[in-house]
């Protein structure tokens, strides 16, 4: 299974994802710019986490209208699997690929720790070697992860089982909604979430909870 | 050219906690009776254009691309 990074100016999580991708998969992810408007054929396609563009007009805004990112949508609606961490997740809200809004955290703090995410669906591609309801650990570090949608939305999201991560036993950091830390689109293929599984793969992190997310995905044997 | 100022406002019923924390920091100065405070984004723009009713159709449509997040937010736009 082949993987691609997206690279923008501004990013600043693009070498750990580079690392894990590397180290899960056995080989680099390619690494395609901003201004690229073709993406190599892959099976994953990775948005690091990091500052887009400073956060300018809102996180992820000026990244979700990049070239790049109709690449991204192009090859997400073959069915490629798309990844957003982080600021990946905000652009990928940004771009209309994902439902809802990430605001500023509740507290108006950055918010930089180790949080508990519940699997609440481990019927997905990126989840799949999780078992469901599963807690795990994941590092968060964020400024707006305070994830937000109308009540219409909400619902589809709850009742197609598109919440995929939720901060578990107290943890939330942000006062997302629902608890939510992660959510998939309909098709399945794109996932969005604001916690760093990327940098929780080996013992030398502390843990390696996120490890089976990138297993899932690329289909690789723990 | 037209110069216009479009302003950016969070949808009632979104959480705002920036204007939260503005709203107790102008207690805190002592100003009395200081009810709710919405904090948003005011863009002053300048158009080649000189047709009024087309100007306002771009400056919509920059609003729904990329000014405002529709999902959380509202904009209005003033042609000055």
């Amino acid at each position: 299974m082949k993987s691609a990074v997206v690279l923008l100016p501004g990013l600043n999580r693009d070498r750990d994802m580079i690392a894990a991708l590397t180290k899960i998969s056995g080989k680099a992810p390619a690494t395609v710019w901003q201004t690229d408007t073709e993406i190599p054929d892959v099976d994953l396609i990775a948005i690091p986490g990091g500052f887009s563009f400073g956060d300018y007009l809102r996180c992820g805004a000026i990244a979700a209208r990049m070239p790049v990112m109709r690449a991204v949508a192009e090859k997400a609606a073959k069915g490629v699997m798309v990844i957003g961490v982080c600021n990946g997740f905000q652009i990928l809200v940004e771009a209309g690929m994902l439902p809802g809004a990430l605001m500023r955290n509740a507290s108006l703090k950055f918010v930089c720790r180790q949080v508990k995410l519940q699997i609440a669906n481990a019927n997905t591609m990126f989840t799949r070697r999780y078992q469901p309801g599963q807690i795990i650990r994941s590092p968060v570090a964020h400024h707006d992860g305070n994830y937000f949608a109308d009540a219409e939305t909400l619902r589809r999201l709850e009742g197609d089982g598109q919440v995929v991560f939720r901060y578990a036993e107290g943890t939330n950091p942000n006062g997302s909604i629902n608890d939510i830390a992660g959510i998939i689109n309909s098709q399945g293929n794109v996932l969005g979430l604001m916690p760093h599984p990327e940098n929780l793969i080996e013992a030398a992190h502390g843990g390696n909870d996120g490890r089976a997310l990138f297993e899932g995905a690329l289909g690789i044997a723990a | 050219m037209i110069k216009a100022r479009v302003t950016v406002t969070l949808k009632n019923g979104v959480l705002d906690p920036q204007g939260k924390a503005i709203e107790h920091a102008l207690s805190g100065l002592g100003f009395g009776g200081v009810g709710q405070v919405r904090q948003g984004k005011v863009f002053d723009v300048e158009l080649a254009e000189t047709d009024k009713a087309k100007a306002e159709a771009d400056l919509k449509a920059m609003c729904d691309r990329l000014l405002a997040n529709t999902v959380i937010e509202n904009y209005s736009v003033a042609i000055t």
